[in-house]
This record gives structure tokens, C-alpha cells and sequence, in this order.
């Protein structure tokens, strides 16, 4: 599919040796990846195995206590100025939408480009239109998050991120917490994102969705990556014992 | 898009007088009973407090001593000063009625400025500058007295404590230890001991902090006392205000690249602060109240004059209706301050679920 951009594209995220532990307990255990530029990654795996810390990581949410994370070229460090230009750069959304109660859907969507960015508010308002346009939901601008479906209140989530036109989106989860019918809407907006495109971190299970846009589908276990491959070999051909009681388990119902 | 035939009217609900009544005076027996009951007590302590009001009490000690109730000992000659601030507060409350939909920055920042700047200009216009000033001459402090005293005493002690609660609360979340600890004595220090003392303290502590030129007058200190009484309480209802936004906010705040004074100002206190405004105007309704307590040191706020009318001797004995008069105009200003409340949650809470 991609496979030209991931043979000639540059280097956007590099982990190298990635361990982080919550008090004695170590979630992460000597990560190690590298992401091109454009590519859509999807990361799968048990509960509990450190998926979203491990993408949390990538934007700082969480702290990693040895080895490198390079982002679009510059280190996560505890320098704050490198934290907040680099959350910047990267979107994300996650399972329980965390938007903004008390802000209408259109003021959820500006509050990042016109305070951070700096953008007038005319020009924020206008592209955060278009962005809601994209995701389905022109009609929406002007409520408030909690009169939103679920797949609705997902889809202003995906928008809010992308206001900041980030280079990077991370997805934790984005369909866990909705019900069966919604889901479609929101894969279809990821999909559409995934085409155009952006480079996409992905910790979900839904495989169709892997199939469709996946470059690689990454297997997390006892917080490292156990295996990787493309869609087609991940599930035609999984290696690990491990990755095949998983994929048994996830694809019988 | 809806199609605007296909979009039909919810049934309206109408409800007449008679229904109404059924159904929530005398929906079951029980209902019914407790309806007679509670009509007949109304009946006999209303008719009692109406005999009394209208029959007995003898109200010329209340209208002689108006001027008492209100201003105290300050001088009549100087009352247009009280007036004028009053002027002053009318003006901009209703201003600020007036422009209270229009979401136009320029002017709600003219009038934040207008609330702003009213204080110092009040405080100017009832102290006044020297005993020589032809305009304005002093009115020392140490003659305000009654109603007057009271709101001075409960806004300024409100609007000071606020902010240096809010700053109290989040220092007490601080990262920094220093800072921590600092907010967290401080904050369970005053929490444990009575405003009584506070006062006292207030009264014979704060000279000695103060470089020996600056002398505070009375109520100054009380104000202070006051201030830094009510910043404590302040700081935990905030702080309980804190603790009920989910970290998801907070995520999301920083995903987006927010500096963390962004973060708090944005996101994070917007929500704290709606989620306890109940807590907090409870919290000054007991400020205003509890300021009657400053006539231990020596200040007569209203109740205090309410306490020497009760001594004037052609009206001896007319206790009831002198208290009856002070807890009507308490009750007023408390339950415009809940009332207050009530519509403030009810702007801010829009959209909530
Ligand atoms: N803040 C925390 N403090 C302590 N332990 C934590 C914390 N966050 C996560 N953990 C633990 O770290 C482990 C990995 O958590 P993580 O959320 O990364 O897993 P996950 O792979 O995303 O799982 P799931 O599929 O359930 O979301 C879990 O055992 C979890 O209990
Ligand atoms: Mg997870």
C-alpha cells in the first residue's frame, strides 16, 4: 500500500530501549520501534500488557525512565520546552473522548489553535468548520459535548486534534467505549485520516480496521513488542506462540 | 439535514390549577394528611406573627433609628457619601444586567475594570481625605458602624479572600514541596481554630508583623482577620472543586500542547470552580453572618447597633422588634446571595448532562 513511503520516507518516531516502570512494577521493557513518516501502525495485545503506556510515552503523557524517544528529531527530555513542542505536533484522542464539558463543540475544536498556536479566531473557527465537515458532523458546531453520541462526541475529539494539524495522531482505544453501531463512524473518519496520509499510531482491535489501512500491526506483550508484521502476514502467518492464542481469542466471536 | 417535515413538536404538557393540585397536594391519603397538617401550622403561626406585626409591636423604634440601622455613628452630614457608593454599586450591577448576553469582550472588560476600580473609589468616598478637606473630610473608620460597617466587612472579605484561596488551594497541589507545605499548615491551622480568635489574634498580632509606621485602624484588622479566615475555607472548597476533574481533562488539556497556566486557567478551574460555586456562596453566606462577630473587638456592625438601640430608653424593652428588624434585613442579603447562586450555576451549567 505505502510501501514506497516506508522505504524512502525519513524517521518520525524512533524508540530505542524504552523502559518504564510504575513503582516496582515494569510496564515497559526495553521498547524498540521506528515509525516513518506517513505510516499507520496499529498496536494490538492483551490488557494490561502496556500498550497505552507505551503510546503515552510517545507524547509524554507518561515519563519513560531509560533509553530514547525521538520525535520528529528532537529527544523527549524532561525539558519543558521540548515537551510542549512536541505535544503540539502530536494528536491524540483517546477512549473516553476527554472533551471539554464546559466548552461548546466549535470553542472544543479553536481553544488549542487560537491559544497555542496563536491563529486570529475567525481563521480557527473557519478550519475548525471544515473539520467538522470531514468527520460527518457540520450540524454539531454549536452544542455542547454532552448533548453528543458517543460516536459523535469521538468523531469532535478526532477534529479537535487535527485543528492543531499535528504531524503524528495516536489512537488509544478510540471504538473501546462505543457501542457496536458507532463504531463504523468513527473507523470510517480514521480511515479516511489514514488514507490522507497522516502518520497514525493505533492501539485498537479491530482488525478489520488493521486489514484496511495497517502498514504494520505490532503484537504487545508483558510490555515489549513480540512480534510485527504486515496485516496480511500478522494474521495469515503469526510466528509467536503467544500472538496465535491471542488471535484465536479476539477473531472467534 | 433533518428534513423539516419530518421534524414534528414534543406534545406540550398543560397542566391546569386544579390537576396541579391533585397531583402533588392530593395524589394519595398520606399526601392529603400531610397537606392539612402542614396548611393548619402555617395558618397559626402565620396568624400569630401577623397579630403581632400588625397589633403589638410598636415599630417607631425600628423607623426613628433608621439612620442607626444604616449608617451608625457616621456623620448625617457625610450620609450622601454611603449613598453615592451605593450609586456607584446600583449603577454597575445594573450594567452589568444589561450586558450580561452580549459576549462582546470590549465591554465586559470595561465593566471587570468598572468592579474593579469601584472598590478603591468607594473606599475613597466614605473615608474621605483629611479632617481640612473641604469635599470629602475623613471619616474615620472607627465610626462606621451598622449595616454600612457589615457589607464592608462581608464583600471586602469576600472578594479578598477568593482570590488568595484559590492561590491557597492550588498551592496546596503544588509540585513543590515548600509551597505544599506552606498552603497545607496554614490552610488546617486556621481551619482548626474559631474566627473569634482570629479576630483577637488579628486585633494584637498584626501590629507587631507590620513595620511601626503603618498603623492599621480596627477595621482594617478585623477585615484582615476576616480575609485570611475565610481564604482557608475557600481553599478547601476549591481544592474539592480540583479533586473533581477527571485526569482525562487534564490529558487531553496537555495533548494539545497547553503550558500548564493554560491548562488551569482553560480548563481545569472553569470546571472546579462550577462544580463547588454551591459550596462556596454557602461558605460567604456564613462570612456575612458570622461578621456580627466583630463587635468583640469593639466594632458595632449591625447587630452591634442593634444592641445599643435596644438600650435607648424611651423604646426599653422593644427587644423583638429591634432583632425581629436585623434578622428580616440578614435574611434579605443571604437569600439574595443563594439566589445569586442559583442562576450563576444555572448560566454556567448549560450543556452539562
Ligand atoms: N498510573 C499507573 N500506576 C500504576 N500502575 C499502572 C498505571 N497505569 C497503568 N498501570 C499498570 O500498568 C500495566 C499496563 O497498563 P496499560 O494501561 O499500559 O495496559 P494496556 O495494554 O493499555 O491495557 P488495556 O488493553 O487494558 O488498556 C497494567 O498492569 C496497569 O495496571
Ligand atoms: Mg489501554
Amino acid at each position: 500500500m505505502n510501501s514506497d513511503k516506508m522505504e524512502t520516507g525519513e524517521e518520525i518516531i524512533i524508540c530505542r530501549d524504552v523502559h518504564k516502570w510504575f513503582g516496582n512494577f515494569h510496564v515497559l521493557r526495553g521498547v524498540n520501534l521506528t515509525i516513518t513518516k506517513g505510516e499507520v501502525v496499529v498496536i494490538c495485545g492483551p490488557s494490561g500488557s502496556g500498550k497505552s503506556t507505551f503510546i503515552r510515552s510517545i507524547n509524554r503523557l507518561e515519563e519513560h525512565q531509560r533509553g530514547t524517544i525521538i520525535v520528529d528529531g528532537i529527544e523527549l527530555t524532561n525539558d519543558l520546552r521540548n515537551i510542549h513542542a512536541i505535544q503540539r505536533e502530536i494528536g491524540m484522542v483517546f477512549q473516553q473522548f476527554n472533551l471539554f464539558p464546559h466548552l461548546k463543540v466549535i470553542d472544543n475544536i479553536t481553544l488549542a489553535p487560537v491559544w497555542v498556536r496563536k491563529w486570529p479566531k475567525d481563521k480557527a473557527e473557519k478550519i475548525a468548520r471544515e473539520l467538522l465537515n470531514r468527520v460527518g458532523i457540520p450540524e454539531q458546531a454549536d452544542k455542547y459535548p454532552g448533548q453528543l453520541s458517543g460516536g459523535q462526541q469521538q468523531r469532535v475529539a478526532i477534529a479537535r486534534a487535527l485543528a492543531m494539524q499535528p504531524k503524528i495522531m495516536l489512537f488509544d482505544e478510540p471504538t473501546s467505549a462505543l457501542d457496536p453501531e458507532m463504531i463504523k463512524e468513527v473507523l470510517d473518519v480514521m480511515v479516511e485520516l489514514a488514507r490522507s496520509g497522516m502518520t497514525m499510531i493505533v492501539v485498537t482491535h479491530e482488525m478489520g480496521f488493521a486489514r484496511e489501512v495497517a502498514n504494520r500491526i505490532f503484537f504487545f506483550d508483558d510490555g515489549n513488542i513480540v512480534e510485527q508484521n504486515t496485516p496480511e502476514e500478522f494474521f495469515r502467518n503469526p510466528q509467536e506462540e503467544r500472538t496465535k492464542r491471542f488471535l484465536s481469542q479476539i477473531l472467534t466471536y | 439535514m433533518i428534513k423539516e417535515a419530518l421534524v414534528e413538536k414534543p406534545p406540550r404538557e398543560e397542566v391546569g390549577l386544579l390537576e396541579w393540585l391533585k397531583r402533588n397536594l392530593f395524589s394519595t391519603w398520606y399526601n392529603t394528611l400531610l397537606t392539612f397538617v402542614s396548611l393548619a401550622f402555617l395558618f397559626f403561626v402565620g396568624r400569630a406573627i401577623i397579630v403581632w406585626a400588625l397589633h403589638t409591636a410598636r415599630w417607631e423604634v425600628v423607623t426613628t433609628n433608621i439612620k442607626v440601622f444604616m449608617i451608625g455613628r457616621y456623620p448625617a452630614s457625610e450620609a450622601w457619601r454611603v449613598l453615592a457608593s451605593l450609586g456607584v454599586i446600583l449603577l454597575l450591577t445594573a450594567l452589568t444586567w444589561v450586558f450580561r448576553k452580549l459576549r462582546g469582550r470590549p465591554i465586559r472588560q470595561w465593566l471587570i475594570l468598572g468592579w474593579l476600580l469601584s472598590f478603591p473609589l468607594i473606599g475613597v468616598l466614605l473615608r474621605g481625605f483629611s479632617e481640612q478637606n473641604l469635599f470629602l473630610p475623613l471619616v474615620s473608620s472607627r465610626v462606621w458602624s451598622g449595616l454600612l460597617l457589615t457589607l464592608v466587612l462581608a464583600i471586602v472579605g469576600i472578594t479578598a479572600s477568593f482570590p488568595l484561596g484559590l492561590i491557597l488551594a492550588l498551592g496546596r497541589r503544588s509540585k513543590l514541596p515548600v509551597i505544599k507545605i506552606l498552603c497545607t499548615i496554614y490552610i488546617e491551622t486556621i481551619r482548626g481554630v474559631p474566627l473569634i480568635s482570629v479576630l483577637f489574634m488579628s486585633q494584637l498580632m498584626l501590629p507587631l508583623f507590620l513595620p511601626p509606621h503603618i498603623r492599621l485602624s480596627t477595621v482594617m484588622r478585623a477585615l484582615t482577620g476576616i480575609t485570611l479566615f475565610s481564604a482557608a475555607y475557600t481553599a478547601e472548597n476549591v481544592r474539592g472543586g480540583l479533586a473533581s476533574v477527571p485526569v482525562g481533562q487534564y490529558e487531553a488539556a496537555r495533548s494539545l500542547g497547553l503550558s500548564n497556566v493554560l491548562m488551569m486557567v482553560l480548563i481545569v478551574l472553569p470546571q472546579a470552580l462550577r462544580a463547588v460555586i454551591p459550596a462556596i456562596v454557602g461558605q460567604f453566606i456564613s462570612l456575612f453572618k458570622d461578621t456580627t462577630l466583630v463587635v468583640i473587638v469593639g466594632l458595632l456592625d449591625l447587630l452591634g447597633v442593634a444592641k445599643a438601640v435596644t438600650g435607648q430608653r424611651q423604646f426599653i424593652g422593644l427587644h423583638q422588634e429591634v432583632y425581629f428588624f436585623v434578622a428580616l434585613l440578614f435574611f434579605i442579603f443571604c437569600s439574595l446571595m443563594s439566589r445569586g447562586s442559583r442562576r450563576l450555576e444555572r448560566s454556567l451549567g448549560v450543556g452539562e448532562r
